[in-house]
């Protein structure tokens, strides 16, 4: 209730942004029942237009699109929200603990990260998947370490400048312990530049398992995924057909509503009040 | 200039043409006897409507001479060598066939003619063969071209330290001697009618003997380009070989080979004009291709098939009734609509494609059947079937996994549970092919019987990717080898592909077309080979712009 | 000034301990992928009798601790060694694609970075603004279309529907200055498209986080314009987190176009080390990590040094 009069006061954008988000909700929540056909059922003849029996058409093996793309946020939502969270609690309560213990601590904690992150991406991900193989634990485990080291350096800079604040330094000569501080007195300083970091690198997830899917990595068929079914059917773009772009538009609208809320998040901690 | 082949040891012959006396009829230098078979079969597989099928509007077809051919490539690889002993994608198939000579040659209708060697005779155990060389030929450096060349050249592929993929091929070799300056006297172990066939493979290309051993560093060869730029993974540009040797043939001033993995910018760089000529063009929207004005797709029916392997040494498929429920639960036709988008046709089980000489007609095609695959099923004493069917990319093109989808699909209708699983694209040959019981993957195909079965079929073959091990198949291919009685070896390669079709441990769904898109600049004679893509990967020297 | 000197020095010796530790991982990865040099050389057509053969010329007969230190050896005196696969030099075949790569980085980052900046400040200036709310709108659907993509829809409408640039951006070290920056336009634009949204939303956000500070309070209640607020009190105190990014952005625009370089058949390195990589050619897929690490370590390092300079706090610990 709170939060709904919280929202009514919200700008347009948020709110268009929360609308479409609890949308895709009920899509990811309520697919099977959504969905007028199976996610792997092949139906018909391949690429049938839009309209008539089929809403989006068919792809190109005669599946309903709609369904794919149903059946597609489920899988892609939950594997994207899944690796993001694991990557912003690892990766920031390292970057913090590092920010605030400073020391050795600090170096073994920030060289090690540069390790990992002085590796490619993609090569690392190439490599590790190639050896455990393309199962969907270790996609989202992969995909969670790279994109955990991000956020780490991203939280460590940021919670440097907190750090050095007298409020810290007074906690610190008080004796509080580290959860202590990293609670009350950096986590409320540090989390605007980390929730828009995490609006961002949500959507990143989604791309980086398009970009494995150019390499033949991926998520496992049949289910569907709106970064791999942005990739089997790229081509068609070539030749100005959108078919492609309806994936694809499902991601940025996804992204754009997912920012529009966090802006909006940002803007109230900022304490701004134009 | 014929040389009469009456003689009653000679059992094959190569062709005759000389350049200087025959000039522009390559087509004449065609074998009689057993070889004739293989022209007419070759047409009858045109009339069936699946030989080569030429844009109708060539009709001046006189070549043209010069202008710069640019094509687009889909493999290649910084790692590429020019050690013939390595070569491995399309890249290097060009060069070789390109820059180098082979000592005999598939011709545009598919009969073998004679390259460096001007014709060849056997003895009548088809064991010991003498290739005569042709004589006043020499490589772009001008070094005059030799018997020890040759000898050099296959040399290199055999022997224990050889990591040649023609290793195989050169195997049975026991012995091969320079009986004078231009005549080569190669000994086989045990006798094979279609020996002269072997040499048209792209790693036995001739190349400068250095010693004993070849220079394969310095790109010097007999072939109608010499190379200009030579980027590995990237690109080269070839120049016309002014000296060249053969007549009617290289008429393209200048080709240059980019690489272009991505299909999508493949198709992007033959509509802006990047490139003419583009190879494996995206069946995907290949619909969408033929629509844009100036560009052409041709398809070309070859021996290209896929195969989905199962090992028949585990469990489930070592039932040979479980292998054909199998077989039945595959909707060819489907596959052959949805993924080759119509450019290719069924397959019956067996790897011989109908340009194939002694291709079975009398075996029944095989097509979906629950029903059938159910009954197989019962009699193996099973109810349901929970398989693992492994794929990635390599195997079958971009389309892979969406084939085993469809498989998995129509399995599913009669009671078998195929789990597609998505293997990376790297290492797939060395991971799951020949390791997992049930996996994807693809031959070029061979151009004949005996060729492609001791390859991927007889007991124990390095790649017999289903580990079959049929002794009545394995007996008939060691003898029809050596047969030379036309209808006796019919006979047996006709029983040995139904042995395959209904015994073999090998799903073969559908046999693939190549496939080329380019614009309307790039000619080629009516008749184009059908043994390997672009014109049998002699596109270089065959083809010209207009 | 002589703690920032101690500091560098000291982080360029863990850089070279990461370097090692990374040429370790890297092997040790590469050693545990399936299948060696030989195999996928070989291919399809690769008996047991010739890949072993092939082992032997090649030395991958020997333990992989030898060959590591072989290597180690070899590097320490700066020679990176043959190309496994087909003998070519190696420092010979990376300075070319090394070069492109940095071209492209450093095209795509001189437009992408001050685009980002401008249009970063103007927004935080505008904020809630529509002005915001449209850079917004559009940097973020940008960067949620795979760079493929993004890539496939600039060649629909400049290459082939407009016939404005080529599609290819294949380059040759003959071509002219001008005949590169157009044939690595589009690129450089995909790339750009790719990385604004990133960098012009952390400006926003980090300066938004700031205004609320007292200081900026002062400032405004002495009445100064917003414009000279933003750029010469926020901005300068919004920096660490901006420098972050931007240095993240620019490692990623060197280490991570592979997909740009295959779309565009680019001769990058990040192609050539995807390419060793499933061909197992190690020494060459060592020497393209450790450049790429290498340049990622100097960023970090330029990253660090900057935020340190730009914030007197740290800059002068008490």
């Amino acid at each position: 209730m709170k939060f709904l009069s919280l929202l009514k006061q919200a700008p347009l954008s948020a709110q268009f942004g929360v609308l479409v988000i609890t949308l895709y909700l009920i899509v990811v929540i309520f697919a099977p029942v959504l969905a007028p056909y199976g996610e792997r059922e092949v139906l018909d003849s391949e690429y049938l237009p839009w309209g008539g029996e089929y809403l989006l058409g068919t792809d190109n093996l005669g599946r309903d699109m709609l369904s794919r793309l149903i059946y597609g946020a489920r899988n892609t939502v939950g594997i994207a929200l899944v690796t993001t969270i694991i990557a912003f609690v690892g990766g920031g309560l390292l970057g913090l603990v590092a920010a605030i213990m400073g020391g050795w601590v600090d170096q073994l904690l920030s060289r090690a990260i540069d390790v990992v992150m002085a590796i490619p991406a993609l090569i690392f991900a190439l490599l590790i998947l190639t050896i455990v193989g393309t199962s969907t634990t270790s996609l989202i485990f992969v995909i969670a370490v790279l994109d955990s080291t991000r956020v780490f350096r991203l939280a460590r800079s940021v919670a440097q400048t907190v750090v050095v604040m007298d409020y810290v330094e007074a906690a610190k000569a008080r004796g509080e312990g580290l959860w202590w501080i990293i609670r009350k007195e950096v986590l409320p300083n540090v989390s605007a530049p980390l929730i828009a970091e995490f609006g961002l690198r949500f959507c990143f997830v989604f791309l980086f398992i398009s970009a494995l899917s150019f390499l033949g990595l991926g998520i496992q068929p049949p289910s569907a995924d709106w970064g791999s079914m942005v990739r089997d059917n790229a081509t068609l773009i070539t030749f100005g057909d959108v078919t492609p772009l309806i994936p694809a538009a499902a991601i940025a609208l996804l992204t754009v509503a997912i920012n529009f809320v966090v802006d909006w998040a940002l803007h109230r901690s900022s304490g701004l009040k134009d | 200039m014929k040389k009469n082949n009456t003689s009653s040891r000679t059992l094959t012959t190569g062709t005759t043409t000389s350049h200087l006396e025959a000039p522009a009829d390559l087509s004449l230098a065609r074998n009689i006897n057993r070889r004739s078979f293989l022209a007419g079969s070759i047409v009858a597989g045109a009339t069936l409507g699946l030989g080569s099928l030429i844009s109708p509007n060539v009709l001046a077809n006189t070549p043209n001479k010069g202008g710069r051919l640019k094509v687009g490539f889909t493999q290649g690889a910084t790692s590429d060598s020019t050690d013939p002993a390595t070569f491995s994608n399309d890249f290097m198939f060009a060069y070789s066939y390109g820059v180098f000579n082979n000592l005999t040659e598939i011709a545009p209708d598919g009969s073998l003619i004679g390259e460096l060697a001007q014709n060849w005779e056997s003895s009548s155990d088809a064991k010991t063969w003498t290739f005569n060389l042709r004589k006043g030929v020499s490589f772009h450096d001008g070094k005059p071209f030799t018997a020890q060349d040759v000898v050099a050249s296959i040399n290199h592929h055999r022997g224990d330290d050889s990591k040649s993929g023609a290793k195989p091929l050169v195997e049975d070799i026991t012995s091969i001697k320079a009986l004078d300056t231009h005549r080569v006297e190669i000994v086989i172990g045990t006798g094979n009618a279609d020996f002269p066939f072997m040499f048209t493979d792209y790693h036995l290309s001739i190349h400068p003997a250095k010693g004993d051993k070849i220079d394969f560093t310095s790109m010097n060869g007999t072939g109608g380009y010499t190379v200009t730029a030579f980027e590995p993974g990237v690109r080269a540009l070839y120049t016309r070989n002014p000296n060249y040797w053969k007549a009617g043939r290289a008429h393209l001033a200048e080709v240059e080979i980019i690489l272009i993995a991505d299909p999508a910018a493949r198709i992007n760089a033959l509509s802006t004009g990047e490139v003419d000529l583009i190879d494996r063009p995206d069946l995907k929207t290949i619909h969408l291709l033929k629509r844009r004005p100036g560009i052409k797709i041709e398809q070309q029916t070859g021996t290209k098939h896929y195969v989905l392997p199962m090992l028949s040494d585990v469990a489930p498929f070592n039932d040979n009734n479980v292998r054909n429920a199998l077989k039945y639960g595959i909707d060819r036709q489907e596959l052959v609509d949805k993924i080759l988008k119509g450019y290719g046709t069924v397959g019956n089980d067996h790897p011989i494609g109908p340009s194939v000489p002694y291709f079975n007609t009398e075996l029944k095609q095989r097509e979906y059947d629950a029903d059938k695959a159910k009954f197989f099923l019962n009699k193996a004493g099973l109810t349901s079937l929970d398989v693992q069917l492994h794929m990635s990319e390599t195997a079958w093109g971009s389309n892979t996994v969406d084939a085993g989808l469809l498989y998995s699909e129509t399995a599913a209708k009669a009671g078998m549970n195929i789990k597609v699983v998505r293997e990376p694209n790297d290492g797939y040959f060395s991971n799951v092919w020949l390791k997992k019981p049930f996996c994807a993957s693809y031959w070029g195909g061979r151009p004949t019987c005996d060729w492609m079965f001791t390859t991927a079929y007889a007991k124990g073959a390095a790649w017999n990717e289903s580990r079959w091990d049929n002794p009545k198949f394995n007996e008939l291919l060691l003898s029809a080898r050596s047969e030379l009685d036309e209808n006796k070896r019919r006979e047996m390669y006709f029983e040995m592909q139904r042995l395959v079709h209904d015994e073999g441990s090998t799903v073969i769904p559908m046999f693939g077309n190549y496939v080329l898109a380019m614009n309307e600049k790039v000619k080629h004679e009516d008749k184009v080979a059908n043994n390997w893509d672009l014109d049998g990967l002699r596109f270089m020297e065959r083809w010209w712009v207009a | 000034m002589y703690l920032l000197l101690r500091m560098t020095a000291e982080r360029l010796f863990f850089g070279l301990i990461t370097l090692l530790i990374v040429s370790i991982i890297i092997f040790s990865a590469v050693e545990l992928l399936p299948g060696d040099l030989a195999q996928e050389i070989l291919g399809q057509s690769a008996t047991p009798e010739a890949v072993a053969a092939f082992r032997r010329e090649l030395g991958l007969d020997q333990a992989p601790w030898i060959r590591y230190l072989d290597w180690l050896a070899a590097i320490s005196s700066g020679d990176f060694g043959r190309s496994l696969a087909n003998g070519r030099e190696i420092s010979e075949l990376m300075s070319s694609r090394l070069g492109n790569t940095l071209f492209l980085a450093s095209y795509a980052a001189l437009i992408a970075i001050p685009v980002s900046l401008i249009l970063g400040i103007l927004a935080a200036l505008y904020r809630n603004s529509w002005f915001d709310r449209l850079t917004n709108l559009v940097t973020l659907s940008s960067i949620s279309f795979p760079e493929f993509f993004i890539a496939y829809i600039l060649i629909l409408f400049f290459s082939v529907k407009m016939a404005l640039l080529p599609s290819l951006a294949n380059i040759s070290p003959e071509m002219g200055l001008g005949d590169k920056l157009l044939r690595t336009l589009l690129p450089a634009l995909t790339l750009t498209l790719v990385v604004v949204a990133h960098m012009m939303r952390m400006t926003r956000a980090a300066i938004i986080n700031v205004l609320s500070s007292s200081y900026i309070e002062m400032a405004k209640l002495k009445g100064m314009s917003p414009l000279r607020i933003v750029v010469c009190h926020a901005l300068p105190n919004a920096l660490a987190p901006i420098i972050n990014v931007i240095a993240l952005n620019l490692a990623y625009l060197v280490v991570g176009v592979v997909v740009v370089e295959v779309v565009f058949v680019y001769p990058g390195l990040g192609q050539l080390l995807v390419d060793s990589v499933s061909k197992r050619d190690v020494t060459v897929v060592q020497a393209a990590s450790l450049i790429f690490a290498g340049t990622f370590i100097l960023l970090n390092l330029l990253a660090d040094l900057m935020s340190i300079v730009t914030n007197p706090r740290l800059f002068n610990p008490r």
